[in-house]
């Protein structure tokens, strides 16, 4: 017989598992599309830029999808969790694997991340799992840089030329319907913030409102309104846009099972 | 790469370390003086490089004049007593 402590450890590090998955597959899918402009970006500076950024989402990705894999106890691994899971054991935010289009598509949507993720980044250094808060506290100062970087070309394009300017707006437009899950808890989010191991949703959300309504005014953008249906990929719930980018990313290790470099 | 052409060229200046001198290391486009220091941290820094970056609009820089090499630098060339060569240094002196 399983003692009433046992129960409630196996509980909280299923929680742990679950809420590493949610935060490591956003990282882990963000970095992707990051990585999709390599050769392809506006300039070799901005390749190199948003490069750099996808680089410091794996870095997370990795950090988490191995702690999420060691929470699991079946012997997988980062990579098994990575290249070979199905798109419906995803569990990212959908404002990540919504398309690159064009650069300013990739900006407007890098900014709503990167505010998201500053509020969320500040909160978790204090989560009371340890391995948590210092994920948190390292990613932290990549991520006022990332934020730093996709303000500054908000701005600039918001405020830019008449065109630039209808072309982010229309971005905006387009990505907000998938902001509203940024800060409204799953049931992980939920489990994690009773237990201590997150911040509570809803106490990011009026910060991240704050910070991003500044930006737009600076960038001369309309705050959107928000819309009534709500996106769930944080609840495995997401359309052919993840499935397509899964299948790119993890061709190698299915048609090569266990190839290395 | 159109937008890039238009942008002005920065020469990039690292310091690898506190205490040494910032070095020339090459050159980025940026449409301004803020995105030249993101230009250079992104294209010059990734790998620890630096811990502090100077850029400066390539326009800003007067060079001297490759034409006028024999004037500026030939006369020097005979003057060998302006080399430290002839004193001795103590063994203490690690840096000069």
């Amino acid at each position: 017989m399983t003692s009433g402590s046992a129960v409630l450890i196996e509980a909280s590090s299923d929680i742990k598992r679950r809420y590493a998955l949610q935060l490591g597959d956003t990282s882990l899918i963000l970095a992707q599309r990051l990585g999709e402009w390599i050769g392809h970006a506006p300039a070799l500076e901005e390749d190199l830029a948003l490069a750099n950024i996808g680089l410091d989402l794996i870095g997370q990705s990795r950090y988490l999808l191995s702690y999420a894999a060691e929470l699991e106890g079946r012997g997988r691994d980062e990579d098994d969790l990575a290249f070979l899971r199905d798109p419906a054991d995803f569990a990212n935010l959908t404002l990540v694997e919504e398309p690159n289009l064009d650069f300013g598509h990739t900006i407007v949507r890098q900014f709503l991340f990167d505010a998201w993720q500053l509020e969320l980044f500040e909160r978790l250094q204090y989560s009371c799992d340890p391995r948590f808060a210092e994920l948190a506290a390292k990613a932290l100062k990549e991520t006022l840089y990332h934020a730093r970087f996709s303000t500054g070309w908000l701005v600039r394009l918001g405020d830019g030329t008449e065109e630039s300017h209808r072309r982010m707006q229309g971005s905006l437009d387009a990505l907000w319907k998938l902001t509203h899950e940024l800060c409204a808890p799953s049931d992980t989010d939920r489990a994690a913030a009773a237990c201590g191991l997150a911040p509570d949703l809803a106490t990011l959300r009026g910060s991240w409102n704050a910070r991003v309504e500044r930006v737009l005014n600076e960038a001369t953008l309309r705050r959107p309104v928000d819309v009534a249906y709500h996106w769930h990929g944080k609840r495995f719930q997401h359309g052919e846009h993840l499935s397509r980018l899964l299948a790119e990313m993890q061709i190698m290790q299915r048609s090569y099972p266990g190839s290395q470099w | 790469m159109t937008a890039h052409s238009q942008w002005p060229l920065y020469e990039v200046f690292i310091r690898a370390r506190s205490g040494l001198e910032h070095k020339h290391v090459g050159s980025i486009h940026a449409a301004d003086d803020r995105m030249a220091i993101e230009h250079a941290r992104d294209t010059y820094t990734r790998r620890q490089e630096g811990v502090s970056i100077w850029v400066v609009r390539s326009s800003q820089i007067t060079a001297s004049d490759p034409a006028e090499a024999g004037a500026l630098f030939e006369p020097a060339k005979d003057k060998v007593y302006r080399h430290p060569t002839f004193y001795e240094i103590p063994d203490e002196v690690k840096n000069l």
